[in-house]
Formats: C-alpha cells, sequence, structure tokens
C-alpha cells in the first residue's frame, strides 16, 4: 500500500482507533510496567502521541472542508441507524478533540518526573489513559447510551485518580464526593435517556433529532438532561465537587478536559437533539396594565435566560470564593468555575438570539451578534482549558519543589525559579484577558455581544474579569516576589520534562493571543458552523 | 388506574426515596444506598419500557411465536448493572478510606477541605 493509502485508511478508522488506542494501552501499562519504569513511561507517552496524531489527522481533515464523517460499528454503512452504535465526527467534535489532545500530552510529560518519587504510577498512568479514553470517546460518540457509557468510565477514571494519594483523608473524601454527584448526574442523563427512547425507540442522536416532538416527556428530559450535564461540568449550584477534586487531584489539568466534555455534550443536547424546537413558542401571553402587553414566551428565551442566569451565579460565585482562599490550587479551582461561567454566558447569549428555526435544512438562525457569541464561547472553551491547565501546571511545580500550597507559607521563589515565574505570568495575562494572550481574544468576543444583548452582562463579566487579575496579582506577589525565606532557599528550578510541559502550552497561547483571525477562521468557525447547522449532522446516518 | 402503570409509580418512588436518602441523610453509608435506589430505580424503568402485553423473553431458538419485548433496553440495563456495580465497589472502598481517617462515617463531623 502507498503512503496516501496508508493514511487514507488510518483517516476512515480514525474514529475508533482515537478511543482503541488509549483504551487498549491503559490495560497494557500494568504489564509493561513490571519490566521497567523507563520503558512505561515511553510506551504511555508513545501511546498518547499516537492517539493524538490520529486526532490531528481526523480534525485537519474535517475542520478543512467542513464535512462530517460518520464510523459505524460492525458495518460497512448506517442501514439500520435504530440499532448500530456509532461515533459523527463534525466541527465541533473535531474542535474539541483537539482540545483533549493538547490536554492528555501535556499532562502525561507533565507527571513523568512530578510523580517519580510515588508509588503506584503504574495505576496511576493505567487510570490517566483510561480517562483519556472516556473522554475522547465522550467527545466523540453518537450514540446517547453510548455517551453514557464513556461518561461513566470517565468519572471513575477521575475519581480514581483525585483519590489517588490515599494517605491523606480529604482526598479521598473530595473523590467520594466526585463520585457522589457525578454518579446522580449520570443516572439523570439514563434516565433522560430511557425516556427519549421509550418514545423514538432510538438511541441515535441525529436520528432522535430528527424524529423528536417536544412533548411532555421530552421537557422532563430536556430538564434531567440539563441538571445532569450541569452536575459534571460543575455549574454554580452544583459546583462544590470542582474545588476540592481539582485541588486534590495529582493532575488537575486533565480534569479541565473531561468537564469540557461534559461542556461539549450539554451543548450538543441543546443545539442538535433539541434544535428543531428551540424556538417554540412555549405559551401566549396577553394582559392588560394601561397598556395591553402581549408577547410570546419561546423554549429559547426561557433556556437562553437560565443559562445566563446560571452563568452569572457560576461567575460571580467563582470569583468572590476564590478571593478567600489561602489555597493555590484551591484558588485556581474557583478561577475555572468562573471561567466555565463565562462560556455559558456567551452561550446563553447566543441562544437568547435564536428567532427562527429552518425545519427543512435543519438550520439555527441567529443574529450577527448571536453567531459572535457563539464563537466568543467555543474560543473560550479552548483557551479556558489552555490557561487554567498552565495554571494548574505551574501549581503543580510549586508543589513539586516545595511541597507546599498555602499562599502563606510561600513567597520569594521568583529568585530561584524564573522559567516558571515566566510561565505563570503568561497564565495571569491569559486568564484575566490581558492583550496578547488568548483570553483577550475570546473575552473581547464575549463583552462585545453580551453588551448588544444587556449591558448590565458585560459589566459583571467585565468587572469579575478585573478581580481575577487583582486576585492572581495577590497570587503573584506571596509566592514569587517578597523577602529570600530561609527553608526555600535551596529550591532549584523544575526538571526539564516539567518545563518543555509548561512552555508547549505556553506557547500555544501566545500564537492563539497573536494570530485570533487565523484560529476563528480555521477552527472556531467550522465548529460554530457545526452547531448552527443541524443538517449535516441529522443526514449523516 | 392502569395496572400496568404500577412499575412507573414504584420508578418514581424508588428515585425519591433515593434522591431523599442523598441529600437528607447524614451517614455516607445511607447516601450510597440512596443512590444504589436511584439507580435500581432507572433500571427498573428501562426493563419496563421493554416489556410489551403478554410479551415471551427475545429469544429466537424455538421460538413458540407470539410477541417478543424488546431486547435493547435489557441489554442497556445490563450494561448500567455493570457500571453501577463498580461505582458502588469505589464509593464503598472510598468510604474504607475515610472510615480510617476520620473514625466516623457522618459528614458533619469530617472535615476536608471546606471553608
Amino acid at each position: 500500500m502507498s503512503t496516501d493509502g496508508i493514511l487514507t485508511f488510518l483517516l476512515q478508522h480514525s474514529p475508533a482507533l482515537i478511543v482503541a488506542v488509549p483504551l487498549l494501552g491503559a490495560f497494557l501499562t500494568p504489564i509493561i510496567g513490571k519490566i521497567n519504569d523507563k520503558i512505561r513511561n515511553l510506551f504511555v507517552i508513545i501511546i498518547v502521541l499516537l492517539t493524538s496524531f490520529f486526532v490531528f489527522l481526523l480534525s485537519s481533515n474535517i475542520l478543512s472542508n467542513g464535512s462530517i464523517r460518520t464510523y459505524v460499528f460492525g458495518a460497512a454503512s448506517a442501514n439500520n441507524p435504530v440499532i448500530r452504535i456509532f461515533f459523527q465526527v463534525d466541527g465541533l467534535n473535531a474542535f474539541m478533540i483537539i482540545i483533549g489532545a493538547i490536554l492528555s500530552i501535556v499532562a502525561v510529560l507533565f507527571s513523568f518526573r512530578y510523580l517519580k518519587e510515588y508509588t503506584g504510577q503504574d495505576k496511576f498512568y493505567t487510570l490517566v489513559l483510561l480517562m483519556i479514553a472516556g473522554m475522547f470517546g465522550m467527545m466523540l460518540t453518537g450514540d446517547m447510551f453510548n455517551f453514557f457509557v464513556f461518561l461513566e468510565i470517565t468519572s471513575i477514571a477521575s475519581c480514581a485518580l483525585i483519590a489517588f494519594w490515599t494517605s491523606k483523608g480529604e482526598s479521598v473524601y473530595a473523590g467520594l464526593k466526585y463520585i457522589v454527584i457525578s454518579t446522580i448526574g449520570a443516572l439523570f442523563i439514563l434516565f433522560a435517556i430511557a425516556i427519549l427512547y421509550g418514545q423514538y425507540n432510538a438511541l441515535n442522536m441525529g436520528f432522535l433529532a430528527a424524529s423528536i416532538q417536544y412533548t411532555f416527556l421530552d421537557k422532563v428530559a430536556l430538564v434531567l438532561l440539563i441538571s445532569g450535564l450541569a452536575m459534571k461540568a460543575g455549574i454554580v449550584p452544583m459546583h462544590m465537587w470542582m474545588p476540592d477534586a481539582y485541588g486534590r487531584a495529582p493532575i488537575s489539568i486533565l480534569l479541565v478536559g473531561a468537564t469540557q466534555a461534559s461542556l461539549y455534550a450539554l451543548f450538543r443536547m441543546v443545539f442538535t437533539v433539541y434544535g428543531s424546537h428551540l424556538a417554540d413558542i412555549l405559551r401566549h401571553i396577553k394582559f392588560r396594565f394601561f397598556v395591553t402587553i402581549e408577547f410570546d414566551i419561546t423554549l429559547n428565551g426561557i433556556l437562553g435566560v437560565l443559562i445566563i442566569i446560571l452563568a452569572l451565579f457560576t461567575i460571580i460565585i467563582g470569583v468572590f470564593m476564590a478571593l478567600k482562599q489561602s489555597d493555590f490550587k484551591r484558588l485556581i479551582a474557583f478561577a475555572a468555575v468562573a471561567e466555565i461561567g463565562y462560556m455559558l454566558l456567551a452561550i446563553g447569549a447566543a441562544i437568547i438570539t435564536i428567532s427562527e428555526i429552518d425545519t427543512e435544512t435543519g438550520t439555527i438562525i441567529l443574529s450577527e451578534v448571536g453567531v459572535n457569541s457563539l464563537k466568543g464561547g467555543l474560543f473560550h472553551i479552548i483557551n479556558d482549558a489552555l490557561d487554567i491547565g498552565l495554571m494548574f501546571l505551574v501549581a503543580g511545580a510549586i508543589y513539586y519543589v516545595t511541597k507546599e500550597t498555602s499562599l502563606n507559607k510561600l513567597g520569594g521563589l521568583a529568585r530561584n525559579m524564573k522559567y516558571t515565574t515566566i510561565f505563570f505570568l503568561i497564565g495571569l495575562f491569559a486568564v484575566a484577558g490581558i492583550p496578547p494572550m488568548n483570553g483577550f481574544a475570546s473575552k473581547l468576543l464575549i463583552y462585545e455581544s453580551t453588551y448588544e444583548i444587556n449591558p448590565i452582562l458585560s459589566i459583571i463579566a467585565i468587572m469579575c474579569s478585573i478581580l481575577l487579575l487583582a486576585m492572581f496579582v495577590k497570587v503573584f506577589h506571596s509566592i514569587f516576589l517578597g523577602p529570600k525565606q530561609e527553608k526555600f532557599e535551596k529550591i532549584r528550578e523544575v526538571p526539564k520534562s516539567m518545563l518543555i510541559a509548561m512552555a508547549i502550552i505556553s506557547c500555544i497561547i501566545i500564537i492563539f493571543g497573536l494570530f485570533p483571525d487565523i484560529i476563528l477562521q480555521n477552527i472556531i468557525e467550522p465548529a460554530a458552523n457545526a452547531l448552527i447547522n443541524n443538517g449535516l449532522y441529522i443526514g449523516g446516518i | 388506574m392502569e395496572v400496568f402503570n404500577i412499575p412507573f409509580i414504584a420508578v418514581i418512588s424508588l428515585v425519591i426515596i433515593g434522591l431523599y436518602a442523598v441529600i437528607f441523610k447524614r451517614n455516607l453509608i445511607k447516601i450510597v444506598i440512596g443512590i444504589t435506589l436511584i439507580e435500581s430505580g432507572v433500571n427498573l424503568f428501562l426493563i419496563t419500557l421493554s416489556y410489551r402485553e403478554n410479551s415471551i423473553a427475545p429469544i429466537y431458538t424455538n421460538n413458540p411465536g407470539g410477541v417478543m419485548s424488546l431486547p435493547v433496553p435489557q441489554a442497556l440495563t445490563l450494561t448500567s448493572i455493570v457500571i453501577g456495580v463498580a461505582v458502588l465497589a469505589l464509593m464503598l472502598s472510598l468510604i474504607v478510606h475515610i472510615f480510617r481517617h476520620y473514625k466516623t462515617l457522618n459528614v458533619t463531623k469530617i472535615r476536608g477541605d471546606d471553608e
């Protein structure tokens, strides 16, 4: 076979390989770990790089021609969509798996030295690879029940990762908190799947989207789906697991990826599965109060307002809780909660502006403000993964050298760790949305578009962004600046592999920040189009 | 009231009792029991969906004829039970660790890193 032939063959099977390779690797890791630690580390990084190669092969193909790829398990074509399980990859999926690939490469690279002195590394890498497999599965699958299975794989693996250091009571408690919340969320989702299956006899997202009627039971299912996925994504009333879990996990950066996979599912359910009924008029309201007031309550209006309210609470509570933290990792975790609020704010604003649905082609018609808002929200997903990810890596590096996460006990580290200080500064500017970094590009889009909808939204968003900056400047001051401390005199810069991991993310942050147009055009726009035009996704079966 | 509604009433009551236990109980074991109750409710719902009146098990060999119940929800339930067992085992093992650390199962007495 020629090189081209092999590439086409790999491209054709890449959706299955992206999940199969890390899954197989996960269970081979303990066996290879018996030989030697170095060979095992090499094996793990090869597995992750191979998976990422398939990810970039697949997503560059999808993003460049805006097509959709359907991979059917157990048959050449999807002749019976009701029974077959299949993966469907459109622009949005391609966009999400890129985030997953970047996060998993960096996380694995970082953990080699980070965990070197600890026992149980074979188990750790098994869990990491399982979690990567589950995360990609959630991002790729086109089948509702399959989604539930991958969700559970991800939550079991991440729970075990959070509680990895069982010698500490707090981390076990954080793990239990996480598994309780995520199991209840997953059971809600399974209940919703059962309701949808009972009515339409199908589990397939595209098929459901084509046949959904928006009956009373569908409304119940929508509520269950949104609340279940909100629990998994850490949206405010259900955010309490996040600081504990992020603060205790050895590698919190992978958890960011799992959270965003749930967020992706939320968008997929609202925009695709319920897409054809988003602009339905639920009730016509008319009352006389000096003048006659008449208006319609539409589904997208209610959903949009609900999501925006949740988003505002998420931003405000995230920022204010972060302000009072004295533990570095918990502080970043609350900042991560706030950042999720920004994405939701943009998506909620986009949902509000939906005017009608073209039922022939399955296109959701938005105003221009809505489209910009949607792009801003999607762009912020990748930016948040990078920024918060970099912050967690820096926190990990500081913990590695000092074994300390309390802000009150740290100080003067800039003298000994100049590279880590630079990476922290890059992360600080990116999280706060300061111009040369990527956070600015997406936050500006969100501010602009939410201002058009209601100025108060953008005012709150900007205020909280400034508070984030203030808070991280405080963190910078108390960790890196200040007088020389005797107990930290002997510490040195972290090892090279950890620096490389941080450098990769920093480079991507700066490139995204310097050329936002290119990223917007080549990655974000196909993803936004995939969300708006559901015809391809529904017709793909 | 139709006789066929009884399973659905059982489903809803199982889920609500389970949620009550998760939200209001202070003992970790009781919270886990609550989660398994919700899970049984959802599994019962799936199984009930597959049943048709006077139907037989969906096995094609030696089929005596007549209506068969749907096989897909049964496969789903089986998967969901397996996942449920894994989650249950994980939760219970975490609870064992928590008991070793704090010598209590009462959530109000366990100090995690709450503020």
